[in-house]
C-alpha cells in the first residue's frame, strides 16, 4: 500500500479556519411566551482562562540542573542495583532511597513515533520525533526528542543515537535531544 | 461480600458537541432512560449514587458530580466522585459493585460524563495530555496519541504486527458502530481509508484513534433480592479486577509474564515484559476478574467483550492482555477474524469471523470517547447484550448476538496505568 506522509500538517478540510473568537453581544431578544423559550437556541459564549504557574521540580530538580551542565543523570537503588533512567527518588522495588549518577551520552532508539499533530502547547512545533532511548547498563528508557531525521521512515529502532544540549537551558526536559549517531 | 447485579442502564447519545445541554441534562437523559426501563424502581429506593467524570479542565467547574447529584433529585443521599482517566468510568462502575457487594447499599446509581467540546481538540490533547508526567513526560511531546504510536511500534517490531492489522480493528469498530444509534461516528470504511487518511502519530492515523465527544451513562446496580424485584432479566456481576502500572512508560520494567490460567512459562521464554509493548495492568486487571469468575479460559468461556479500543493498537494490545490469544498474536487474531461480529459483512475474508466479538457496539473508536461516561456506556451495551435486549435499545437487532450469555468490559487509563475488567452474566 502506498505511503502517505505529509511533510507539513495537512487541512482538516476545504472550509474556512474555524476561528475561537465572535461578536460582543448587548442584548438578547426575548419572546413574551415563555412557553417558547424550551426551544430557544443555547447562549455560547467564550471565557478566557490564563493562569501563572509556580511549577516546583522538587526532589527531581537536579536533573535539570544536570542537564544544564550537559550531564543526563539518572538515580541507582544501592540495594537493588536496579538503575532508572528517568530518575526517581524512591526503589520501586525495595522502596529505599536511590541515589544520582550519570548517564552515558550514547544510547540505541527503543522505539519512536513522528508527530504530525499534537496538544495545543506543541502544535507549533509538528511535525516532531519522540524517542524512548536505552541506555547500555540501565534498566529503564528515556523520553526525548529526535533530531536530523527526514521521515519516520528513516527512523529504526536499534539506531544508535547521541545526546545533544541547548546551548541556553530552558529548565525543562527537552534541554537534552538526540540525533543519529550512525 | 454479596452477590451484584445491574439492573437497568442509559446512555446520551454521544456527539462532538452537546451545546443545548449542560453536564447535568446529560446525566439525566441517561438516568432517565435507565428509570424508565425498571418502572419497579421508585426514586425512594435509591440508596446513593456514585459520580465520574475525568478532567475539571474540560468543565471549568469543580465539584460537577455532587451538582449531577441534585439535578437528578437523588440529594442527600451518599455520592463521591470517582476519577481514574480513561479508567474512570470502569472504576465507577466498580464503586458502585463495591457499594452493593459490601452491603452499604441495595441500590447504587453510577453515572458518569464527560463534556469535552468546550475547548478545541488540541487543546483537548494538551489537557488529556497533563494526566502524563508534567515533569519528564508532558513537556516533551504531550500527546497520547504520540506515546501509544511508540508503544505500537515497538509492538510492532517484537511481534510483526502490522498497520493493516491495526486498520481491521477501526473497519470493524466503524462498521459495527454503524447499527448503534447512539454511536458517534457510523461508518463503512476499508482498510485503505484507515491508511489514507492523515497522519497523527505515525504509524497511527486518524481512523485509527478515537475522537472526544460530550456524553453521559448511567448503570443502576442492586443486590440480588431487590434485583430480582425489578427485573425478570437482571445481569450479575461475577468478576472484578483492578491492575495499575507507572505512569512514565518509560519506566516499564523487563520482567516475566503475569500467566494466564491457558498459558505456561514456556509460551514466553524470550519476552520481556510488559515492556512498552504490553499492559501488565490490563493482565492483572483481567486475571482477577477471570479468578472470581470461574474463567479459565477466556476465548472459550467468555461470549463477547466491549473493551478500550482509544487507539486500534491498543485493542490488539487487548487482546492479549485478556488472554484472549498469546503476547504477540494480537495482529493475526485480529486478521483471522476471530474479534469480529459473525452476522455482519465487512467486505474481507475472515475464517474465524464470530469467535468472539470485541466492541459489538463500535467501541470508542466509532461510538466516542466522552471519557467519564465511557466504561459506563461499555456496561450498558454490555447489559442489553446480554439481556437480549439489543432491538428494544437500538431499534433494530442487527447487533444483538445469539450467545451473549457472558460478557467483558474493560476500561483504560494512561499507557495503560489503571485498567479495569469487570464480568458481567446473564442472572436469570
Amino acid at each position: 500500500m502506498a505511503k502517505k506522509i505529509p511533510t507539513k500538517r495537512p487541512a482538516a478540510s476545504s472550509k474556512f479556519e474555524e476561528l475561537m473568537t465572535g461578536t460582543t453581544v448587548f442584548n438578547v431578544p426575548l419572546p413574551a411566551d415563555l412557553k417558547a423559550l424550551k426551544g430557544m437556541s443555547p447562549i455560547v459564549i467564550k471565557q478566557p482562562y490564563n493562569i501563572e504557574y509556580l511549577h516546583s521540580y522538587g526532589q527531581d530538580s537536579p536533573f535539570f540542573a544536570g542537564l544544564s551542565n550537559k550531564k543526563i543523570l539518572g538515580t541507582t537503588c544501592p540495594k537493588c542495583d536496579y538503575t532508572w533512567a528517568t530518575p526517581r527518588l524512591a526503589c520501586t522495588q525495595c522502596g529505599g532511597e536511590t541515589d544520582w549518577v550519570e548517564l552515558p551520552q550514547t544510547g540505541r532508539v527503543h522505539t519512536f513515533t513522528t508527530c504530525y499533530f499534537g496538544g495545543e502547547e506543541f502544535l507549533k512545533e509538528t511535525p516532531f520525533h519522540l524517542v524512548l532511548v536505552e541506555f547500555d547498563g540501565v534498566d529503564t528508557l528515556l523520553l526525548s526528542r529526535l533530531l536530523g531525521p527526514e521521515q519516520p521512515e528513516d527512523i529504526r529502532i536499534g539506531m544508535k543515537v547521541k545526546a545533544k544540549f541547548r546551548r541556553n537551558s530552558q529548565l525543562k526536559p527537552t534541554d537534552v535531544y538526540f540525533v543519529p549517531a550512525e | 461480600m454479596r452477590p451484584v447485579y445491574m439492573v437497568s442502564g442509559g446512555v446520551s447519545k454521544f456527539e462532538k458537541a452537546r451545546p443545548d445541554a449542560t453536564f447535568q441534562k446529560m446525566v439525566k437523559e441517561s438516568f432517565d432512560y435507565a428509570m424508565n426501563d425498571v418502572p419497579r424502581l421508585k426514586h425512594s429506593m435509591i440508596d446513593g449514587s456514585v459520580a465520574s467524570y475525568f478532567s475539571d479542565h474540560f468543565s471549568r467547574q469543580l465539584m460537577a458530580g455532587i451538582m449531577a447529584v441534585d439535578y437528578l433529585g437523588l440529594c442527600p443521599k451518599p455520592n463521591k466522585r470517582i476519577e481514574g482517566g480513561g479508567a474512570t468510568g470502569g472504576l465507577c462502575f466498580q464503586a458502585g459493585w463495591e457499594a452493593i457487594a459490601s452491603g452499604r447499599m441495595n441500590v447504587c446509581v453510577a453515572f458518569g460524563f464527560e463534556t469535552m467540546s468546550h475547548v478545541p481538540t488540541w487543546k483537548g490533547n494538551e489537557f488529556i495530555a497533563l494526566a502524563s508526567d508534567v515533569n519528564f513526560d508532558y513537556p516533551v511531546g504531550g500527546f497520547y496519541s504520540g506515546y501509544y504510536a511508540m508503544m505500537v511500534n515497538r509492538h510492532m517490531h517484537e511481534f510483526g504486527t502490522t498497520v493493516e492489522q491495526l486498520a481491521m480493528v477501526s473497519v470493524k469498530n466503524h462498521m459495527n458502530a454503524y447499527g448503534n444509534p447512539y454511536a458517534q461516528k457510523r461508518r463503512k470504511l476499508t482498510i485503505a481509508d484507515v491508511r489514507n487518511s492523515a497522519m497523527v502519530a505515525y504509524p497511527l492515523t486518524l481512523l485509527d484513534i478515537c475522537v472526544m465527544s460530550d456524553g453521559a451513562a448511567t448503570c443502576i446496580l442492586a443486590d440480588e433480592e431487590t434485583a430480582f424485584k425489578l427485573t425478570d432479566h437482571p445481569v450479575k456481576i461475577t468478576g472484578v479486577g483492578t491492575g495499575t502500572d507507572m505512569m512514565r512508560m518509560s519506566d516499564r520494567p523487563h520482567g516475566e509474564v503475569l500467566l494466564a490460567p491457558n498459558e505456561k512459562k514456556s509460551d514466553y521464554r524470550n519476552l520481556k515484559y510488559p515492556g512498552v509493548h504490553s499492559f501488565r495492568a490490563g493482565r492483572s486487571a483481567g486475571l482477577q476478574a477471570y479468578k472470581m469468575a470461574g474463567v479459565t479460559d477466556p476465548l472459550k468461556q467468555i461470549d463477547f467483550v466491549e473493551l478500550h479500543d482509544a487507539y486500534t493498537s491498543s485493542e490488539i494490545q487487548t487482546y492479549e492482555d485478556l488472554a484472549l490469544c498469546k503476547y504477540g498474536d494480537g495482529g493475526k487474531f485480529v486478521e483471522a477474524g476471530y474479534p469480529f461480529m459473525p452476522q455482519i459483512d465487512y467486505g474481507m475474508k475472515l475464517p474465524k469471523k464470530g469467535t468472539i466479538p470485541v466492541n459489538p457496539s463500535g467501541g470508542l473508536i466509532a461510538c466516542g470517547h466522552p471519557v467519564g461516561a465511557t466504561g459506563l456506556m461499555q456496561a450498558v451495551f454490555a447489559f442489553w447484550q446480554i439481556q437480549g435486549s439489543i432491538k428494544k435499545h437500538y431499534g433494530d437487532s442487527e447487533l444483538q448476538l445469539k450467545k451473549a450469555n457472558r460478557g467483558l468490559i474493560h476500561s483504560h487509563a494512561g499507557t495503560g496505568t489503571y485498567v479495569t475488567v469487570s464480568i458481567m452474566e446473564r442472572g436469570w
